[in-house]
Protein backbone atom coordinates (compact mmCIF):
# COMPACT_ATOMS: atom_id res chain seq x y z
CA UNK A 1 0.00 0.00 0.00
CA UNK A 2 1.56 3.29 -0.50
CA UNK A 3 1.93 5.77 2.66
CA UNK A 4 1.24 9.50 2.49
CA UNK A 5 2.03 12.45 5.36
CA UNK A 6 -1.31 13.84 6.18
CA UNK A 7 -0.05 15.72 9.42
CA UNK A 8 2.78 17.74 10.75
CA UNK A 9 3.95 19.16 13.87
CA UNK A 10 7.38 20.50 15.70
CA UNK A 11 8.48 22.51 18.09
CA UNK A 12 12.12 23.09 18.13
CA UNK A 13 14.68 26.14 18.46
CA UNK A 14 13.58 27.59 15.22
CA UNK A 15 9.63 27.69 15.92
CA UNK A 16 6.60 26.21 18.32
CA UNK A 17 5.00 25.30 14.63
CA UNK A 18 5.70 23.48 11.08
CA UNK A 19 4.76 27.50 9.54
CA UNK A 20 7.25 28.93 11.86
CA UNK A 21 10.28 26.27 11.79
CA UNK A 22 9.96 26.18 7.83
CA UNK A 23 9.74 30.11 7.61
CA UNK A 24 13.03 30.15 9.59
CA UNK A 25 14.78 27.15 7.17
CA UNK A 26 14.00 29.55 4.15
CA UNK A 27 15.26 32.92 5.84
CA UNK A 28 18.75 30.65 7.10
CA UNK A 29 18.11 31.54 10.38
CA UNK A 30 19.90 30.55 13.70
CA UNK A 31 18.16 29.05 16.39
CA UNK A 32 21.23 28.56 18.04
CA UNK A 33 22.30 30.66 21.27
CA UNK A 34 23.15 31.19 24.56
CA UNK A 35 22.06 28.09 26.94
CA UNK A 36 19.50 29.09 29.77
CA UNK A 37 19.64 26.38 32.61
CA UNK A 38 20.96 26.50 36.05
CA UNK A 39 24.75 25.45 36.68
CA UNK A 40 25.28 26.54 33.07
CA UNK A 41 28.11 28.53 33.84
CA UNK A 42 29.74 24.75 34.88
CA UNK A 43 30.05 23.64 31.47
CA UNK A 44 32.57 24.47 28.93
CA UNK A 45 29.72 24.31 26.25
CA UNK A 46 27.19 27.14 26.75
CA UNK A 47 25.43 26.96 23.59
CA UNK A 48 22.26 24.70 21.90
CA UNK A 49 19.18 25.26 20.01
CA UNK A 50 16.85 25.46 23.16
CA UNK A 51 13.12 26.12 22.87
CA UNK A 52 12.56 29.92 24.36
CA UNK A 53 10.29 32.13 25.75
CA UNK A 54 8.53 28.18 26.42
CA UNK A 55 6.30 28.31 29.64
CA UNK A 56 4.63 24.68 30.47
CA UNK A 57 2.12 26.34 32.66
CA UNK A 58 0.68 27.84 29.43
CA UNK A 59 0.06 24.29 28.07
CA UNK A 60 -0.43 21.57 30.47
CA UNK A 61 -1.88 21.84 34.43
CA UNK A 62 -0.30 21.03 37.53
CA UNK A 63 -1.41 17.54 37.35
CA UNK A 64 -0.02 16.53 33.60
CA UNK A 65 3.10 18.85 34.76
CA UNK A 66 3.75 16.56 37.60
CA UNK A 67 3.52 13.65 35.32
CA UNK A 68 5.02 15.69 31.34
CA UNK A 69 9.04 15.43 31.19
CA UNK A 70 10.00 18.40 28.76
CA UNK A 71 10.20 15.56 26.05
CA UNK A 72 6.28 14.44 26.45
CA UNK A 73 5.23 17.84 26.38
CA UNK A 74 7.22 18.75 22.93
CA UNK A 75 5.68 15.31 21.78
CA UNK A 76 1.91 16.25 22.42
CA UNK A 77 2.09 19.77 21.33
CA UNK A 78 3.82 18.84 18.23
CA UNK A 79 1.03 15.78 18.52
CA UNK A 80 -1.66 18.09 18.71
CA UNK A 81 -0.82 20.09 15.71
CA UNK A 82 0.30 17.53 13.27
CA UNK A 83 -3.25 15.48 13.90
CA UNK A 84 -5.48 18.36 13.84
CA UNK A 85 -3.70 19.19 10.61
CA UNK A 86 -4.76 15.73 9.45
CA UNK A 87 -8.27 16.33 10.51
CA UNK A 88 -8.23 13.03 12.22
CA UNK A 89 -10.33 11.09 14.92
CA UNK A 90 -9.62 8.14 16.31
CA UNK A 91 -12.74 5.67 17.18
CA UNK A 92 -13.52 2.18 16.54
CA UNK A 93 -12.03 0.20 13.87
CA UNK A 94 -9.65 2.90 13.32
CA UNK A 95 -8.66 3.51 16.53
CA UNK A 96 -8.30 -0.42 17.29
CA UNK A 97 -5.81 -0.70 14.49
CA UNK A 98 -3.93 3.16 14.86
CA UNK A 99 -1.24 3.58 17.13
CA UNK A 100 2.54 5.58 17.67
CA UNK A 101 5.91 4.86 17.20
CA UNK A 102 8.55 7.39 18.89
CA UNK A 103 12.22 7.74 18.70
CA UNK A 104 14.07 9.45 21.42
CA UNK A 105 17.94 8.64 22.62
CA UNK A 106 17.24 9.83 26.51
CA UNK A 107 13.61 10.06 27.13
CA UNK A 108 13.03 12.40 30.75
CA UNK A 109 16.66 13.24 30.73
CA UNK A 110 15.68 16.12 32.97
CA UNK A 111 13.77 14.30 35.31
CA UNK A 112 16.55 12.15 35.63
CA UNK A 113 18.43 15.30 36.10
CA UNK A 114 16.60 17.03 38.88
CA UNK A 115 16.44 13.66 41.01
CA UNK A 116 19.48 12.71 40.82
CA UNK A 117 20.29 16.06 42.44
CA UNK A 118 17.79 16.22 45.12
CA UNK A 119 18.81 12.68 46.36
CA UNK A 120 22.39 13.40 45.51
CA UNK A 121 23.30 17.10 45.86
CA UNK A 122 20.77 17.83 48.34
CA UNK A 123 20.21 14.90 50.37
CA UNK A 124 17.38 14.28 50.20
CA UNK A 125 15.71 10.74 50.73
CA UNK A 126 12.29 11.08 48.72
CA UNK A 127 11.74 11.77 45.48
CA UNK A 128 8.02 12.06 43.77
CA UNK A 129 6.22 9.19 43.09
CA UNK A 130 5.99 10.08 39.07
CA UNK A 131 9.35 10.04 38.84
CA UNK A 132 9.49 6.55 36.54
CA UNK A 133 6.55 6.96 34.39
CA UNK A 134 7.85 10.57 33.85
CA UNK A 135 11.24 9.84 32.40
CA UNK A 136 10.60 6.55 30.72
CA UNK A 137 11.42 6.37 27.53
CA UNK A 138 7.79 5.51 26.12
CA UNK A 139 6.43 7.88 28.48
CA UNK A 140 5.56 10.13 25.29
CA UNK A 141 3.96 7.43 22.78
CA UNK A 142 1.73 6.48 25.63
CA UNK A 143 0.76 9.84 26.48
CA UNK A 144 -0.18 10.48 22.81
CA UNK A 145 -2.22 6.89 22.81
CA UNK A 146 -4.13 8.33 26.07
CA UNK A 147 -4.46 11.55 24.24
CA UNK A 148 -5.93 10.68 20.89
CA UNK A 149 -7.05 7.09 21.60
CA UNK A 150 -4.66 5.28 19.97
CA UNK A 151 -5.04 1.41 20.68
CA UNK A 152 -3.26 -0.35 18.31
CA UNK A 153 0.71 -0.75 18.29
CA UNK A 154 2.52 1.64 20.41
CA UNK A 155 5.91 1.89 21.09
CA UNK A 156 9.16 4.08 21.21
CA UNK A 157 12.73 3.25 19.24
CA UNK A 158 16.24 3.93 20.74
CA UNK A 159 19.04 4.53 18.26
CA UNK A 160 20.26 7.48 19.82
CA UNK A 161 20.83 9.94 16.41
CA UNK A 162 18.88 8.07 14.21
CA UNK A 163 16.11 6.85 16.60
CA UNK A 164 13.53 8.87 14.70
CA UNK A 165 14.38 8.09 11.51
CA UNK A 166 14.20 4.29 12.62
CA UNK A 167 10.58 5.33 14.24
CA UNK A 168 9.24 6.49 10.96
CA UNK A 169 10.56 3.65 9.30
CA UNK A 170 8.68 1.17 11.46
CA UNK A 171 5.24 3.74 11.33
CA UNK A 172 5.98 3.10 7.17
CA UNK A 173 6.23 -0.11 7.20
CA UNK A 174 3.21 -0.69 9.64
CA UNK A 175 0.94 1.28 7.27
CA UNK A 176 2.81 -0.10 3.84
CA UNK A 177 2.12 -3.51 5.18
CA UNK A 178 -1.82 -2.87 5.95
CA UNK A 179 -1.03 -3.56 9.81
CA UNK A 180 -2.02 -0.11 10.54
CA UNK A 181 -4.38 2.75 8.35
CA UNK A 182 -2.81 5.66 10.64
CA UNK A 183 0.67 5.45 12.60
CA UNK A 184 1.63 8.84 14.59
CA UNK A 185 5.32 8.56 14.70
CA UNK A 186 8.36 11.21 14.92
CA UNK A 187 10.23 11.67 17.74
CA UNK A 188 11.64 14.13 20.80
CA UNK A 189 14.55 15.00 22.70
CA UNK A 190 15.11 17.32 25.65
CA UNK A 191 18.88 16.73 27.01
CA UNK A 192 19.61 20.48 27.42
CA UNK A 193 19.91 20.18 31.32
CA UNK A 194 23.18 20.45 33.15
CA UNK A 195 23.82 16.54 33.12
CA UNK A 196 22.41 16.20 29.22
CA UNK A 197 24.74 18.58 28.00
CA UNK A 198 27.71 17.73 30.77
CA UNK A 199 27.48 13.73 29.12
CA UNK A 200 27.97 15.28 25.69
CA UNK A 201 30.58 17.06 26.77
CA UNK A 202 32.88 14.40 27.60
CA UNK A 203 33.23 13.33 24.25
CA UNK A 204 35.09 16.38 23.26
CA UNK A 205 32.82 16.83 20.22
CA UNK A 206 31.14 19.74 20.84
CA UNK A 207 31.89 23.31 19.33
CA UNK A 208 31.47 26.44 21.53
CA UNK A 209 30.45 28.58 18.98
CA UNK A 210 28.14 27.54 16.27
CA UNK A 211 27.36 24.23 14.21
CA UNK A 212 28.96 24.50 10.67
CA UNK A 213 28.39 21.37 8.64
CA UNK A 214 30.50 20.81 5.64
CA UNK A 215 32.62 23.74 6.47
CA UNK A 216 36.23 23.10 6.30
CA UNK A 217 36.50 25.11 9.75
CA UNK A 218 33.43 22.92 11.10
CA UNK A 219 34.60 22.24 14.46
CA UNK A 220 31.98 20.25 16.12
CA UNK A 221 28.10 19.34 17.07
CA UNK A 222 25.42 21.84 18.46
CA UNK A 223 22.83 20.31 21.03
CA UNK A 224 19.39 21.45 20.16
CA UNK A 225 15.62 20.24 21.50
CA UNK A 226 12.15 19.50 20.14
CA UNK A 227 10.32 17.18 18.65
CA UNK A 228 8.80 16.55 15.65
CA UNK A 229 5.35 14.74 14.70
CA UNK A 230 3.66 12.92 12.06
CA UNK A 231 0.22 11.31 10.93
CA UNK A 232 1.32 8.65 8.40
CA UNK A 233 -1.76 7.64 6.56
CA UNK A 234 -2.37 4.82 3.92
CA UNK A 235 -3.07 6.69 0.77
CA UNK A 236 -6.47 5.22 0.05
CA UNK A 237 -7.43 6.28 3.34
CA UNK A 238 -6.51 9.59 2.77
CA UNK A 239 -7.76 10.01 -0.33
CA UNK A 240 -11.59 9.02 0.61
CA UNK A 241 -11.76 11.61 3.39
CA UNK A 242 -9.86 14.21 0.84
CA UNK A 243 -7.51 14.67 3.28
CA UNK A 244 -4.76 17.33 2.54
CA UNK A 245 -1.45 15.38 1.21
CA UNK A 246 1.70 16.72 2.62
CA UNK A 247 4.30 14.18 0.66
CA UNK A 248 4.71 10.27 -0.25
CA UNK A 249 6.87 8.08 1.97
CA UNK A 250 7.89 6.13 -0.34
CA UNK A 251 11.53 3.79 0.95
CA UNK A 252 13.60 3.35 3.64
CA UNK A 253 16.36 1.31 4.88
CA UNK A 254 18.16 0.42 7.73
CA UNK A 255 22.19 -0.98 8.29
CA UNK A 256 23.98 -1.56 10.95
CA UNK A 257 27.79 -0.49 10.74
CA UNK A 258 29.18 -3.50 13.09
CA UNK A 259 31.84 -1.83 13.34
CA UNK A 260 32.66 1.20 16.53
CA UNK A 261 30.48 2.39 18.83
CA UNK A 262 30.96 5.76 17.19
CA UNK A 263 33.06 6.26 14.85
CA UNK A 264 31.29 6.50 11.56
CA UNK A 265 30.98 3.67 8.79
CA UNK A 266 30.93 5.23 4.95
CA UNK A 267 30.06 1.64 3.95
CA UNK A 268 27.39 1.75 6.53
CA UNK A 269 25.68 4.82 5.50
CA UNK A 270 25.92 4.19 1.89
CA UNK A 271 24.24 0.90 2.09
CA UNK A 272 21.52 2.62 4.16
CA UNK A 273 21.14 4.99 1.28
CA UNK A 274 21.44 2.72 -1.55
CA UNK A 275 18.76 0.36 0.48
CA UNK A 276 16.49 2.92 0.56
CA UNK A 277 16.97 3.97 -3.16
CA UNK A 278 16.00 0.25 -3.69
CA UNK A 279 13.17 -0.19 -1.61
CA UNK A 280 11.70 2.89 -3.50
CA UNK A 281 12.37 1.44 -6.72
CA UNK A 282 14.77 4.65 -7.28
CA UNK A 283 18.01 4.26 -9.12
CA UNK A 284 19.37 7.46 -7.91
CA UNK A 285 18.76 10.29 -10.92
CA UNK A 286 15.18 11.06 -9.66
CA UNK A 287 16.55 12.21 -5.84
CA UNK A 288 17.02 16.16 -6.11
CA UNK A 289 17.62 16.96 -2.32
CA UNK A 290 19.30 14.66 0.37
CA UNK A 291 18.68 16.23 4.09
CA UNK A 292 21.77 15.37 5.83
CA UNK A 293 23.02 14.05 8.84
CA UNK A 294 25.48 16.79 8.69
CA UNK A 295 26.44 16.71 12.21
CA UNK A 296 29.29 19.53 11.96
CA UNK A 297 31.72 16.99 13.19
CA UNK A 298 35.17 15.84 11.59
CA UNK A 299 34.07 12.40 11.39
CA UNK A 300 30.38 12.47 10.00
CA UNK A 301 30.46 15.34 7.68
CA UNK A 302 33.71 13.40 5.88
CA UNK A 303 32.10 9.99 5.81
CA UNK A 304 28.63 11.50 5.12
CA UNK A 305 29.89 12.85 1.76
CA UNK A 306 31.58 9.96 0.92
CA UNK A 307 28.72 7.77 1.24
CA UNK A 308 26.53 10.18 -0.71
CA UNK A 309 29.34 10.30 -3.52
CA UNK A 310 29.53 6.24 -3.34
CA UNK A 311 25.86 5.46 -3.35
CA UNK A 312 24.72 8.11 -5.89
CA UNK A 313 27.86 7.83 -8.31
CA UNK A 314 27.98 11.04 -10.91
CA UNK A 315 24.61 12.12 -9.93
CA UNK A 316 26.06 13.19 -6.18
CA UNK A 317 27.61 16.16 -8.02
CA UNK A 318 24.27 16.89 -9.12
CA UNK A 319 22.04 16.92 -6.01
CA UNK A 320 21.67 19.65 -3.39
CA UNK A 321 22.44 18.17 0.16
CA UNK A 322 22.13 20.38 2.94
CA UNK A 323 22.35 20.05 6.76
CA UNK A 324 19.63 22.07 8.81
CA UNK A 325 21.37 21.33 12.30
CA UNK A 326 22.96 24.24 11.57
CA UNK A 327 19.82 26.30 12.31
CA UNK A 328 18.45 24.00 14.98
CA UNK A 329 21.19 21.96 16.30
CA UNK A 330 21.45 18.34 17.03
CA UNK A 331 18.08 17.01 18.19
CA UNK A 332 19.59 13.56 18.95
CA UNK A 333 16.87 11.35 18.56
CA UNK A 334 14.23 13.58 17.54
CA UNK A 335 16.40 15.10 14.49
CA UNK A 336 15.18 12.88 11.83
CA UNK A 337 11.64 14.10 12.54
CA UNK A 338 12.45 17.76 12.79
CA UNK A 339 14.84 17.56 9.44
CA UNK A 340 11.66 15.75 7.49
CA UNK A 341 10.20 18.78 7.75
CA UNK A 342 13.02 20.56 5.01
CA UNK A 343 12.28 17.29 2.72
CA UNK A 344 8.71 18.22 2.62
CA UNK A 345 9.65 21.91 2.11
CA UNK A 346 11.23 21.08 -0.77
CA UNK A 347 9.15 18.44 -2.03
CA UNK A 348 5.58 20.91 -1.49
CA UNK A 349 7.32 24.15 -1.59
CA UNK A 350 9.90 23.77 -3.94
CA UNK A 351 12.65 25.12 -1.19
CA UNK A 352 15.94 24.11 -0.43
CA UNK A 353 16.95 24.72 3.18
CA UNK A 354 20.36 25.97 3.52
CA UNK A 355 23.25 25.21 5.17
CA UNK A 356 24.04 27.92 7.58
CA UNK A 357 27.48 28.86 9.19
CA UNK A 358 29.43 27.54 5.62
CA UNK A 359 32.68 29.25 5.55
CA UNK A 360 35.21 27.76 4.02
CA UNK A 361 34.77 24.87 0.94
CA UNK A 362 36.30 21.62 2.04
CA UNK A 363 37.40 19.30 -0.21
CA UNK A 364 36.55 16.29 1.53
CA UNK A 365 32.83 17.32 0.99
CA UNK A 366 32.96 18.78 -2.39
CA UNK A 367 28.94 18.45 -2.63
CA UNK A 368 25.91 21.42 -3.63
CA UNK A 369 25.33 21.86 0.25
CA UNK A 370 23.18 24.62 -0.38
CA UNK A 371 25.34 27.33 1.65
CA UNK A 372 23.63 29.98 3.46
CA UNK A 373 21.06 30.78 1.94
CA UNK A 374 17.98 28.58 1.10
CA UNK A 375 17.50 28.34 -2.89
CA UNK A 376 14.37 27.42 -5.02
CA UNK A 377 14.30 24.06 -6.97
CA UNK A 378 12.01 21.68 -8.62
CA UNK A 379 12.34 18.16 -6.50
CA UNK A 380 10.13 15.29 -6.63
CA UNK A 381 12.06 12.97 -4.61
CA UNK A 382 14.20 13.92 -1.56
CA UNK A 383 15.92 11.72 1.36
CA UNK A 384 16.83 11.95 4.52
CA UNK A 385 19.90 10.96 6.31
CA UNK A 386 20.47 9.44 10.07
CA UNK A 387 23.68 7.71 11.24
CA UNK A 388 23.85 7.09 14.75
CA UNK A 389 26.56 6.31 17.68
CA UNK A 390 26.75 3.05 17.73
CA UNK A 391 26.92 2.22 13.58
CA UNK A 392 23.05 2.34 13.24
CA UNK A 393 21.19 4.18 10.18
CA UNK A 394 17.81 4.38 8.42
CA UNK A 395 17.28 6.80 5.27
CA UNK A 396 14.00 7.88 4.52
CA UNK A 397 13.08 8.24 1.05
CA UNK A 398 10.02 10.95 0.18
CA UNK A 399 8.18 12.05 -3.20
CA UNK A 400 6.20 14.99 -3.87
CA UNK A 401 2.57 14.21 -4.68
CA UNK B 1 -1.74 24.61 61.36
CA UNK B 2 -2.38 21.34 62.95
CA UNK B 3 -2.06 17.99 61.64
CA UNK B 4 -5.91 17.55 60.73
CA UNK B 5 -6.11 21.08 58.70
CA UNK B 6 -3.15 20.60 56.81
CA UNK B 7 -3.90 16.92 55.60
CA UNK B 8 -7.15 18.25 54.47
CA UNK B 9 -5.84 20.78 52.58
CA UNK B 10 -3.09 18.19 50.70
CA UNK B 11 -5.85 15.81 50.15
CA UNK B 12 -8.53 18.83 48.75
CA UNK B 13 -5.60 20.05 46.70
CA UNK B 14 -5.00 16.45 45.15
CA UNK B 15 -8.75 16.19 44.49
CA UNK B 16 -9.12 19.43 43.36
CA UNK B 17 -11.52 20.15 45.51
CA UNK B 18 -12.40 23.75 48.10
CA UNK B 19 -11.15 22.60 51.62
CA UNK B 20 -14.40 22.51 53.04
CA UNK B 21 -16.13 20.19 50.87
CA UNK B 22 -13.16 17.65 52.37
CA UNK B 23 -15.09 15.75 55.46
CA UNK B 24 -13.37 13.81 58.14
CA UNK B 25 -15.39 10.79 57.43
CA UNK B 26 -14.38 10.89 53.56
CA UNK B 27 -13.16 8.17 51.60
CA UNK B 28 -10.74 8.82 48.85
CA UNK B 29 -12.77 7.16 46.55
CA UNK B 30 -14.91 9.75 47.55
CA UNK B 31 -13.64 12.35 46.40
CA UNK B 32 -12.20 10.90 43.39
CA UNK B 33 -8.93 10.32 44.21
CA UNK B 34 -7.12 7.51 41.90
CA UNK B 35 -4.43 5.06 42.71
CA UNK B 36 -1.54 7.52 41.71
CA UNK B 37 -3.18 10.30 42.94
CA UNK B 38 -2.80 8.40 46.53
CA UNK B 39 1.02 8.10 46.06
CA UNK B 40 1.03 11.61 45.50
CA UNK B 41 -1.23 12.48 48.48
CA UNK B 42 1.24 9.98 50.35
CA UNK B 43 4.34 12.29 48.93
CA UNK B 44 3.09 15.53 50.16
CA UNK B 45 1.97 14.09 53.49
CA UNK B 46 5.83 12.79 53.60
CA UNK B 47 7.39 16.12 52.80
CA UNK B 48 5.01 18.50 54.94
CA UNK B 49 5.57 16.56 57.71
CA UNK B 50 9.12 15.35 56.96
CA UNK B 51 7.36 11.76 57.95
CA UNK B 52 7.98 8.53 56.52
CA UNK B 53 4.53 6.55 55.83
CA UNK B 54 4.68 3.11 55.64
CA UNK B 55 2.59 2.17 53.07
CA UNK B 56 2.91 -0.26 50.01
CA UNK B 57 0.65 0.43 46.85
CA UNK B 58 0.86 -3.41 46.08
CA UNK B 59 -1.60 -4.05 48.97
CA UNK B 60 -2.87 -1.21 50.91
CA UNK B 61 -5.11 -3.43 53.29
CA UNK B 62 -2.30 -5.06 54.17
CA UNK B 63 0.23 -1.94 55.28
CA UNK B 64 0.36 -0.43 58.51
CA UNK B 65 -1.24 2.95 57.53
CA UNK B 66 -4.64 3.39 57.54
CA UNK B 67 -6.07 4.93 54.52
CA UNK B 68 -9.63 4.05 54.80
CA UNK B 69 -10.99 7.69 55.33
CA UNK B 70 -9.62 11.10 56.00
CA UNK B 71 -9.79 10.80 59.59
CA UNK B 72 -8.32 7.18 59.72
CA UNK B 73 -5.09 9.36 57.60
CA UNK B 74 -5.23 11.79 60.19
CA UNK B 75 -4.89 9.70 62.50
CA UNK B 76 -2.41 7.99 61.21
CA UNK B 77 -0.14 10.93 60.49
CA UNK B 78 -0.41 12.26 64.05
CA UNK B 79 1.03 8.76 65.31
CA UNK B 80 3.78 8.73 62.50
CA UNK B 81 4.90 12.56 63.99
CA UNK B 82 4.58 11.75 67.44
CA UNK B 83 6.57 8.68 67.11
CA UNK B 84 9.37 10.05 64.58
CA UNK B 85 9.62 13.43 65.94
Amino acid sequence: MRVVITGAGTINSLGKSVAQTMEAMREGRCGIGDLEFRDVERLSTRIGGQVKEYNAEDHFNRQQISLYDRFTQFTLLAADEAIKQSGLTFAGELAAKSGVVLGTAGGGVSTWDDNYRSVYEDGKNRVHPFVVPKLMNNAAASHVSMAYNLKGPSFTVSTACASSNHAMSQAFQMVRTGMSPVMITGGSESMLCFGGVKAWEGLRVMSRDACRPFSANRNGMVQGEGAGLYVFEEYEHARARSAEILAEVIGFAMTSDASDIVMPSKQGAARAIKGALNDAGLNGPEVGYVNAHGTGTSANDRTECAAVADAFGAHADKLMLSSTKSMHGHLIGATGAVELLACIMALRDGIIAPTIGYEEPDPDCALDVVPNEAREAKVDVAISNAFAFGGLNAVLALKKI
Amino acid sequence: MNVKDRIIEIIAEQAVLEVSDVSMSNTLEDLGIDSLGLVESIFAIEEAFDIQVPFNANDPSESEFDISSVASIVSAVEALVKAQS
